[in-house]
């Protein structure tokens, strides 16, 4: 991974000197609430219900297991015991004090980490492929771009205050795993007929209030030129972005309002200006940092391991977890496995201090010392040995981490909602785990197949309940807790928004509704299709009618 | 007089910044003074015959309007309405990097500290601090981080150039 040089490093520590003085200012009373806020949010710190939340940032994913350790020690000293994993390849602390974050932040810095543009309108953390430089599919690695992304967008004083955040995804592979359509910039690695690698752009996509899929502004854009690209469009949104309503203010907005067309017009002739000029990024510095990102020392290895292949035709159970949790590796003989953070009963994407302790001994063991958090709330061990499977299996049950459910319904994407969010309309985690308990059963799990389930507790989508196959959204009815159903959404490389089936269900409904929905793709699948292939075969109606008989 | 921060340091500002100047008769007949833009392009002749004038821009004002008379300015002022607008970033940016503009680039409105450093890299080089805060207690703002990794207009090579070729030589717009 990524190591910093003296540069990096000097201004990380920088920024935790600048935050200790800004909130000893804002105790002292020499910044007011207002003035505060903007700076304590661009370094990830937003005042929740109960206690400040501190979100820091784990790179496009990628945590070391050293790094792994320090999060725990501070999920120990300054939180209680845990953390969060997001849906933004982050990790949420929920119970820190604000006068301790600084020193917080200076022990993430020892061990290179940040909580740097984490929130707040800028340019937030970029994100990536969780099997980045291990999936089958990949044209190239999308690391050191997502890298040289980082480093461009960290302090870009252009763009520090922004009309709303900003959120880049890039994606190297045939099936996105980077829900690069619905980010304000998509980046996808593309080959030209000539066979050069650049990228295709998107702008303007996103979930949240108003759910768009981006548009395609360029087809292929010369690698070289990633930045300068990068620069115009934020260019453009920072000047023309509105800035008169907070609902409108997201670049997708902008790019709606203008069209597509006269968008994409404005961002190539502000390029056109910038083409060639000092951010064109020379290969030096790609092979500069794609150095850090080299292949791990692998075993050669003859290919699927016998032991492997014996152990799953003899355990079920161990079979089942591979069928899910395991994936393909490039490299022979070996395998990337997700632990999962979905067990019933614990609130997705959560994990206490002594299982990070614990996750960090394991990929030491097992794995190169890497961890990656992906972008479902579940963590990975992209290198593991085929032979070694069995074992870590035993080991990642122990822990509670190897519920075999990656894919399946209660690998549930779930906002920490009215619990702990003050923007929440409702509560998100005891409604996922009534699903998960309703469908505790594994054999009934498997067989109902691939199905992804998100749940966010307010319209900012943060569980990304349009890309569900079934999006759960918490709602607010005269100050009761309400939940909006909608089916047929998608993530990846077809990424589609889902449509909402009708009226909103109470709390207590949730379980029966979801089991009525499974209820009718069981009936009238066609042999291997998926619930999403049915609900596009059959179309919403089919559902509703089933759901709202029953209840009404 | 209120104070500025200038050349690293807190100077009286002598400039007088006339907001709501909509004719010639807003305007002293003496003493330097910043028209709002929409005035300028109304009575530039007659500003120019006056002299010991400059203008200042709303931050929806696109910068091309004055990239014609900028060699007549010797400030620019970018109003901040409120520091998290940000707009007036990218048009300083415009005004240095495309149109040229060598005087004083000056930041107006609700300019403060912890905003310094980020202003003086898209191309400010004097900063009217909100009058209810000191100037001095500003100054350190400037100093915050030892660079970027973007280009800026002070240091336009970006921190991997800088990487391949060497530190070199920083330059600060009116230092």
């Amino acid at each position: 991974m990524y190591r910093y040089d003296s540069f990096d490093g000097a201004i990380v520590a920088q920024r935790v000197s600048q935050f200790r003085d800004q909130t000893r200012r804002f105790l002292a009373g020499e910044l007011t609430e207002d003035e505060f806020r903007p700076l304590r949010l661009q370094n990830g710190l937003y005042i929740q219900k109960y206690a400040p939340m501190l979100r820091v940032a784990a790179p496009y994913g990628l945590l070391s297991s050293r790094q792994l350790r320090t999060l725990a020690h501070i999920g120990r000293k300054y939180d209680r015991g845990y953390g969060h994993f997001t849906t933004r390849q982050n990790i949420q602390f929920n119970w820190p004090q604000l006068a301790d974050v600084p020193d917080i932040l200076a022990e993430l810095a020892e061990v290179e980490m940040h909580a740097i543009q984490t929130s707040g309108n800028c340019i937030r953390n970029v994100t990536s492929d969780h099997f980045a430089g291990v999936a089958g599919d990949e044209l190239i690695d999308p690391r050191p771009y997502a890298e040289l992304i980082r480093q461009w967008s960290t302090f870009h004083p252009e763009f520090a205050y922004l009309p709303r955040k900003f959120k880049i995804a890039v994606s190297a592979a045939t099936d996105d795993r980077a829900a690069t359509l619905v980010h304000d910039i998509g980046i996808q690695a593309v080959r030209d007929a000539g066979g050069d690698t650049g990228f295709r752009v998107l702008a303007g996509g996103g979930l949240g209030r108003t759910p768009i899929i981006g548009h395609v502004i360029r087809e292929f854009l010369p690698r070289a030129e990633v930045l300068n690209y990068l620069d115009a469009i934020l260019r453009v949104y920072n000047r023309f972005g509105r800035r008169d309503n907070k609902h409108k203010a997201r670049i997708k907005i902008l790019v709606k309002e203008l069209t597509p067309e006269v968008f994409t017009r404005e961002v190539e002739a502000e390029w056109a200006r910038l083409e060639g000029g000092p951010g064109t990024v020379p290969d030096a510095e790609i092979e500069r940092i794609a150095a850090f990102f080299v292949p791990p020392r692998y075993e050669r290895l003859p290919g699927d391991d016998a032991s492997f292949r014996a152990a799953v035709a003899d355990n079920r159970a161990f079979s089942n977890w591979v069928k899910r949790n395991v994936f393909p590796h490039k490299v022979p003989g070996y395998a990337a496995v997700t632990l999962s953070l979905k067990k019933t009963g614990v609130p997705p994407g959560d994990a206490t201090s002594d299982q990070m302790d614990a996750v960090a001994d394991l990929a030491d063991a097992y794995t190169f010392g890497e961890v990656r958090v992906s972008h479902e709330q579940n963590l990975i061990f992209a290198d593991v040995r085929q032979s070694a499977l069995l074992a870590l299996w035993g080991e990642l049950k122990d822990l509670g981490f190897a519920t075999p459910n990656i894919g399946l319904l209660t690998n549930i994407v779930c906002c920490p909602g009215g619990d702990f969010c003050s923007l929440a309309n409702a509560k998100s985690i005891p409604i996922a785990e009534a699903i998960q308990r309703r469908f505790d059963d594994l054999d009934y799990l498997h067989d109902i197949g691939e199905l992804d389930l998100n749940i966010s507790g307010c319209m900012n989508a943060c569980g990304h309940h349009h890309v569900g196959h079934i999006g759960i959204l918490g709602v607010d009815k005269n100050g009761a807790e309400w939940y909006q159903v909608s089916i047929g959404g998608t993530q990846g490389s077809a990424a589609a928004l889902g449509k909402v089936i009708g009226p909103s269900f109470a709390a207590n409904e949730m379980p029966d509704v979801i089991a009525r929905l499974i209820d009718v793709y069981i009936e009238r699948r066609h042999n291997d299709e998926r619930f999403i292939d049915t609900v596009q075969r059959l179309g919403v109606e089919a559902f509703k009618e089933r759901v709202y008989v029953s209840t009404h | 007089m209120s104070q500025l921060i200038k050349h690293r340091g807190v100077v009286e500002d002598d400039w007088t910044l006339l907001r709501d100047a909509v004719s010639l008769a807003d305007v002293p007949a003496s003493g330097s003074v910043l028209v709002p833009v929409a005035l300028w392009l109304s009575a530039r002749d007659a500003l120019i015959a006056r002299g010991d004038v400059g203008l200042w821009l709303h931050p929806g004002d696109d910068p091309a309007i004055i990239a014609g008379d900028l060699a007549q300015l010797l400030v620019v002022a970018v109003d901040f309405p409120q520091f998290t607008d940000g707009r007036g970033y990218s048009t300083a940016r415009l005004l240095r990097d495309r149109y040229g503009f060598k005087g004083e680039l000056r930041a107006i409105g609700d300019v403060l500290r912890d905003q310094l450093y980020y202003l003086q890299q898209v191309g400010f080089d004097a900063f009217a601090i909100r009058v209810d805060r000191g100037a001095e207690g500003a100054l350190k703002g400037l100093d915050d981080f030892a660079g970027t990794y973007a280009p800026t207009v002070p240091e336009p090579r970006p921190r991997f150039r800088r990487r391949i070729e060497g530190p070199g030589d920083v330059w600060f717009p009116g230092a």
